[in-house]
């Protein structure tokens, strides 16, 4: 496993029952970059990263993270994950959520509520900290669930549509810290609907009906393609694969 | 670490879920209560009516409690239809015709049985050298009808709610997606379980100790056995319950399909766990059951004050049912990650 490639993708493919979802992904993600995936809902961009992340299995093909084979336990450490719909229980507080989630990745006290602080304020959450979640609003459910995702510090930040319901200004925030992190070495896979998001990514993997249409960094998808956007680019890289 | 972090979890999640902690603490108690007011008032005091009997007869029947009214032999029928009696009497030259309302069985036995002794008791006969002499090996004169179901109800209401309770929790963790955000940290599967029957337990420790004192010392029910074991008994009831409860939720995808199993997997066993009489065939049917051992461990505690080795091998098959069902739902958890 070439060390640059901090996740690795070769031939997976993914049914549930008789369906197929992902038919031979093949992908490679550097190290220390914002990948992004792009495509419709229904694509297979949660069933690819989910697998990254190690909660499900590839049917075939074999995935890789940090050069190990997944789906591994002792991976989970490395791993931020942060689900489409908000996995938060509701009837306690944000505070009591990462405090649970600090434990169950093993920090100590003192440890988890240094995390804590820190990730809260990250995501603007500092007032509502010891409010119940169950009043939150749908962005700052958003919110927590991404401060619960950073918690850990991990190597690896898989983030599932982490931006929507989030206000322009506080998007602007995220993304300047994602970049950081990125600088720091930190991997972020991202997957999104929204093309405007996708110009941020250093590199893009475009998805339709479980494959990958195209791969490359934002510019190069365009250039290849003539087109003025990423918008346009994906019509036409899509257009010709519609076979099913 | 990660047991002690899901178990503080559920904790924290009951205290702020008033309705559902005051469901799993007071709605025992309240059924219970109510069972007791039904079935210790269930009144033994019959009207008879009279056409014709000889006055030492009704007397009889008056120690009896029986109550008595006088009838014509034309309102007989009536009075029985009208429901102002349950039975008339018409001796007639020295044989006695009864007529009675059947509708209640166990009324009309018992009331019959009175009826007749009542006939056949000459007051000569009763010296005391020849009354019969009865001695109570287990229970008493004065146990009600509550005290011998009593023992039963705790450990039927205990597992009701627990079942419910931990089942629907465990099931709400997986359609709020929390499930999957627990399994991908660190987490092992087995954790999830025992966290799961170890946050719960403590919460049933406390239902169980609240409904056993106050079936013993509020409701003063019969109890010759130890406290302790009845308290032991009805958190094994608990535990296997919650682990059933969580174990069948994987089986539902709403709560609505989690209720549906109350009918097909609760009501079976309240049937099959000694509150009826059955025949040896059936009542081997229960022994697949867990309530059955939870009935009768407690009947053998609570009534005929056995100790700890009379109850072993219902501690035993309730520990083993329990620990069946988490290595059940380690497993069942597969399903959605596989290391």
């Amino acid at each position: 496993m070439a060390e640059e490639y901090c996740i690795v993708l070769k031939g997976v493919s993914k049914y549930f029952d008789d369906k197929q979802v992902l038919k031979e992904i093949d992908l490679q993600i550097p190290c220390g970059s914002i990948y992004g995936i792009l495509g419709p809902s229904g694509c297979g961009k949660t069933t690819t990263v989910k697998i990254m992340a190690g909660i499900l299995e590839a049917t075939s093909g074999e995935a890789y993270v940090l050069g190990e084979r997944m789906p591994k336990l002792a991976m989970m450490d490395h791993i931020g994950y942060m689900a489409q719909s908000d996995a938060l229980y509701t009837a306690m507080s944000a505070f009591e959520n990462l405090e649970f989630f600090a434990s169950l990745y093993g920090m100590k006290r003192s440890i988890a509520k240094e995390r804590i602080e820190e990730v809260i304020s990250l995501t603007n959450l500092k007032e509502y900290l010891h409010s119940p979640v169950a009043v939150y609003s749908g962005g700052m459910k958003r919110r927590l669930s991404l401060a619960m995702a950073l918690l850990h510090h991990p190597q690896v930040l898989i983030l599932d549509e982490p931006t929507v319901g989030i206000d322009p200004l506080l998007r602007k925030d995220i993304w300047g810290k994602l970049n950081q992190m990125a600088a720091a070495g930190v991997t972020i896979i991202i997957t999104t609907h929204v093309m405007d998001e996708a110009d941020k990514c250093n590199r893009l993997a475009m998805m339709r009906n479980g494959r990958i249409i195209a791969e490359g960094t934002p510019v190069e998808l365009q250039q290849n393609v003539n087109a003025q956007d990423i918008e346009e680019a994906f019509i036409y890289y899509g257009g010709g694969t519609d076979e099913d | 670490m990660r047991i002690k972090a899901m178990a503080l979890r559920i904790f924290h999640q009951i205290r702020r879920d008033r309705r559902t902690l005051a469901l799993v603490l007071l709605a025992p108690m309240l059924l219970i209560s109510l069972l007791y007011v039904i079935l210790d008032s269930t009144t033994t005091d019959y009207k008879v009516g009279i056409v014709n009997a000889p006055e030492s007869y009704i007397d009889k029947l008056y120690e009896n409690n029986v109550d008595t009214i006088r009838l014509s032999r034309y309102d007989e029928l009536e009075a029985i239809e009208t429901g102002a009696v349950i039975a008339t009497v018409n001796q007639i030259g020295g044989k006695l015709y009864v007529k009675i309302d059947g509708t209640n069985s166990s009324k009309a036995t018992s009331l019959l049985k009175i009826l007749e002794l009542a006939a056949k008791e000459k007051p000569e006969q009763s010296r005391a050298d020849t009354t019969t002499e009865i001695d109570y090996i287990y229970g008493s004169p004065e146990l009600s009808v509550f005290d011998h179901f009593g023992s039963t109800l705790i450990g039927i209401i205990v597992f009701f709610f627990v079942f419910l309770i931990s089942g629907i929790s465990f099931l709400g963790e997986r359609t709020s997606g929390t499930l999957e955000k627990l399994l991908s940290t660190p987490i092992k599967r087995w954790e999830i379980v025992v966290g799961y029957a170890v946050g719960f337990g403590a919460l049933t420790i406390v239902q169980s100790a609240l409904i056993t004192f106050f079936v013993v010392y509020v409701l003063d029910v019969a109890m010759v056995g130890s406290l302790w074991l009845v308290l032991l008994i009805t958190l094994l009831s608990a535990l296997a319950a919650l682990t059933l409860g969580t174990l069948i939720s994987s089986a539902a995808a709403s709560e609505f399909q989690m209720i549906q199993f109350i009918p097909i997997i609760i009501v079976p066993q309240i049937f099959f766990s000694g509150l009826f009489d059955l025949s040896p065939g059936w009542s081997a049917v229960g022994k697949a059951m867990p309530l059955y051992y939870v009935a009768d461990a407690l009947n053998k505690v609570m009534i005929k004050g056995d100790g700890l080795s009379a109850i072993a091998l219902d501690i035993v098959v309730l520990v083993g049912f329990s620990t069946m069902c988490m290595v059940g739902n380690t497993l069942l958890l597969k399903k959605y990650r596989r290391v």
